[in-house]
């Protein structure tokens, strides 16, 4: 029987209060008793991406964070972004560039899209690629991936870009 | 390799706690059994590859604000162990004093495990390829290591060099908690380079990364250090290269005696990533790269 321990948190906006197994992970919890399958479960060992979720707004991936780590915090996953007009405009170049093959690491790219839009570390092309690094997309389509948060990006500026 | 509950069959967590203060943090890890927990991004994937267990006493110090920031200090530099790689990225302090760190950091993984792995925990896990262990090798770092007796905290402060003992292996006690990291203040222009050989550039274990700091004379280093990862059971400086670069004019034959003297001093293994033979190469052409940039730039 594992150790439960009673966490706090709020997701895509709503305050949760639950039981979790000490060693579950955030993506075991969000996939399991939240029943949010958005989150996708790639390789389980931080290096694929498609379980990016934000925390606190730092995009981190949920099969290497502990539930109990998020105690007090505030995680948004690809649902909420679903639901969050802050984040229609990235939904739509994703929609409008076409950024979806098979659509596993879609959910991690956008979240992770999310981050790169609000941190705005660099909105050139190779800037982007260099925010993705973290997100496999093993149909290999990063071109639109990146063709689609750059169109994100412009579009929330005002401007097409450069 | 992993259950679907989460749990690791070898060993059952029994405890989980996150402590707010140093001194209750080393009073839980003087108690025996337990783990330490920061950014979780090697403990959490050692349970789930077989590569590690949990302990019986999961401590959480992502709370301790003592263990965060960084600031002049007392003539140094110090590091909050709980300082994250994108922290160190974007750092101001570090961009001043220790731009080789920032460097290195700017080659960890990918911006999801930046945003989540320690400085503290880098150098805990002292992974021999670890790419902030370079850096901290390069620029002379101590570690703090706290501990408690009879609810009193004593501190003792090692070299990062004498902290690091092997493969996962390190100076700190069960009950000693990394509180902190000390650099000296340099303000001195230097030269710094840091350069990692990996199959991709993110997301990749150093096959072998090369670090060099100086102090450019003309055509001349002083103050050389060489630091060397993924070639020994830990990071290592590499000083009978440093020794043949001191002061000497950086010629192809002060280059070629250095990366001779450097492949002396290294013992590079057989593994998944690469043949010794082929890391013994890489140090080879990545350190006269290294070398003959230093003197162009």
């Amino acid at each position: 029987m594992p150790l439960f321990h009673e966490i706090g948190f709020v997701l895509n906006g709503s305050p949760i209060r639950l039981s979790v197994p000490v060693t579950m992970t955030v993506l075991e919890m969000l996939r399991g008793p939240l029943n949010l399958t958005g989150t996708k479960y790639g390789c389980g060992e931080g290096e694929c991406g498609a379980c990016t979720v934000l925390v606190d707004g730092l995009s981190l991936n949920a099969c290497i964070l502990l539930a109990v780590e998020c105690d007090g915090r505030e995680i948004t996953s690809i649902e909420g972004l679903a639901a969050d007009p802050a984040a229609a405009g990235l939904r739509r170049a994703f929609v409008e560039a076409g950024a979806v093959q098979c659509g596993f690491c879609t959910p991690g790219m956008v979240v992770q899209g999310k981050y790169l839009l609000d941190t705005r570390t660099g909105t050139d092309r190779a800037a982007i690629a260099r925010g993705l690094e973290g997100n496999l997309c093993r149909c290999t389509g990063y071109r639109k991936v990146v063709d689609a948060i750059e169109r994100a990006m412009g579009s929330t500026e005002g401007a097409g870009g450069d | 390799m992993h259950n679907s509950d989460g749990s690791n069959t070898a060993v059952t967590v029994r405890a989980y706690h996150v402590p707010q203060s140093v001194s209750t943090a080393t009073a839980l890890l003087a108690q025996g059994e337990a783990a330490v927990i920061a950014g979780g991004t090697d403990l959490v994937p050692q349970q789930r590859t077989g590569s590690g267990t949990w302990q019986p006493v999961l401590v959480s110090i992502r709370r301790i604000k003592a263990l965060r920031g960084v600031r002049e200090q007392a003539g140094q530099l110090w590091l909050g162990p709980l300082t994250t790689v994108s922290e160190l990225l974007c750092d101001p302090l570090i961009a001043r004093y220790a731009p080789v760190l920032a460097r290195a950091a700017d080659c960890f993984a990918s911006s999801q495990i930046r945003n989540a792995a320690t400085l503290g925990g880098n150098i805990c896990n002292a992974s021999p390829a670890g790419d902030l262990l370079v850096p901290l090798m390069l620029l002379d770092a101590e570690v703090e290591l706290s501990c408690s007796r009879d609810g009193v905290i004593s501190m003792r402060c090692l070299p990062i060099e004498e902290f690091l003992v092997g493969p996962g292996s390190t100076q700190r006690q069960p009950a000693e908690l990394l509180t902190g990291i000390r650099l000296p203040l340099v303000d001195a222009a230097r030269i710094f380079v840091f350069e990692k050989f990996g199959t991709r550039p993110a997301l990749d274990i150093a096959t072998v990364s090369v670090g060099l700091l100086a102090v450019a004379a003309g055509e001349r280093l002083q103050q050389v250090r060489v630091a060397l990862g993924a070639v020994a059971p830990v990071v290592l400086r590499a000083r009978a290269a440093e020794a043949v670069l001191e002061g000497r004019r950086l010629d192809n034959e002060a280059i070629t005696a250095a990366v001779a003297a450097a492949l002396e001093e290294i013992n590079p293994i057989d593994d998944v990533r690469a043949s010794g033979w082929y890391r013994s190469e890489l140090v080879c052409n990545l350190l006269t790269r290294v070398l003959r940039n230093a003197v162009v730039s």
